[in-house]
């Protein structure tokens, strides 16, 4: 079965980001394919790389980038949300004249677009968001 | 083929459980996770929305969220079935729309 994951919420504000995590794991672990995972809202702050979450806690940002090196999933910020939550990739720093990119590695900029195309690829989009 | 309803909220904090238990289906699926495994317990005032759902109604609960909030087996509505994130993705699999109320 191929999935499609879309999640609303940043790293721990909600669990929400942890259950899309774990979820999408064991869907990969079961032989399922997972089309994308479309970050939306304050869900693109689960695309910096900056965060530094205390040793004893674990890493979200982290975890998304291994397990998408790991099943080589596509991870897509929404750009519109993106902009107002200032995360930042070489194009978007240019096009905006910022001095800096944050975003994390395997994590990919994009549009709306991205969200509904996975919708109709995929066979099951499961929700994530409070 | 039935649909899974998935529902994140405490019945006592939001109305998404009456919400979902009012407009979905007879033999639809309902999973109860993050803060909606507090819906899943005996003694509180979502107890009997819950069981009477069950007449028609499939219910189950994440068992990893159950228990991170410190909440026992022993007070499980019975016929609520618990299940693991494998069994979350089996859900899915089986079901036919995924229908989350946020």
């Amino acid at each position: 079965m191929k999935f499609a994951i879309q999640v609303n919420e940043g790293p721990y504000q909600h669990q929400a980001s942890d259950s899309a995590y774990h979820f999408t794991k064991a869907a990969l672990e079961k032989g399922h394919e997972c089309f994308r995972v479309f970050f939306y809202h304050d869900g693109v702050l689960n695309g910096t790389r900056l965060t530094t979450p205390p040793q004893d806690d674990r890493n979200v940002v982290n975890n998304w980038v291994e397990l998408a090196e790991k099943y080589d999933l596509d991870l897509v910020v929404c750009v519109a949300a993106a902009q107002r939550r200032g995360i930042v990739d070489e194009g978007e720093a240019q096009r905006n004249g910022k001095d800096a990119t944050n975003i994390a590695p395997r994590f990919r900029i994009s549009g709306l677009g991205q969200l509904v195309e996975a919708a109709i690829q995929c066979d099951k989009l499961v929700v994530f968001g409070d | 083929m039935s649909d899974l309803h998935t529902v994140n909220k405490s019945p006592f904090e939001k109305p998404s459980l009456d919400t979902c238990l009012r407009l979905s289906k007879p033999g639809s699926s309902i999973l109860l996770y993050e803060d909606g495994v507090y819906a899943a317990i005996t003694g509180t005032t979502a107890t009997d929305k819950v069981a009477s759902a069950l007449a028609d109604k499939k219910v189950y609960v994440l068992e990893p969220d159950f228990k991170a909030r410190g909440l026992k087996a022993e007070r499980l509505i019975e016929g609520v079935e618990m299940v693991d994130y494998a069994g979350f993705v089996d859900l899915v699999d089986a079901c036919g729309k995924v229908q989350a109320w946020l």
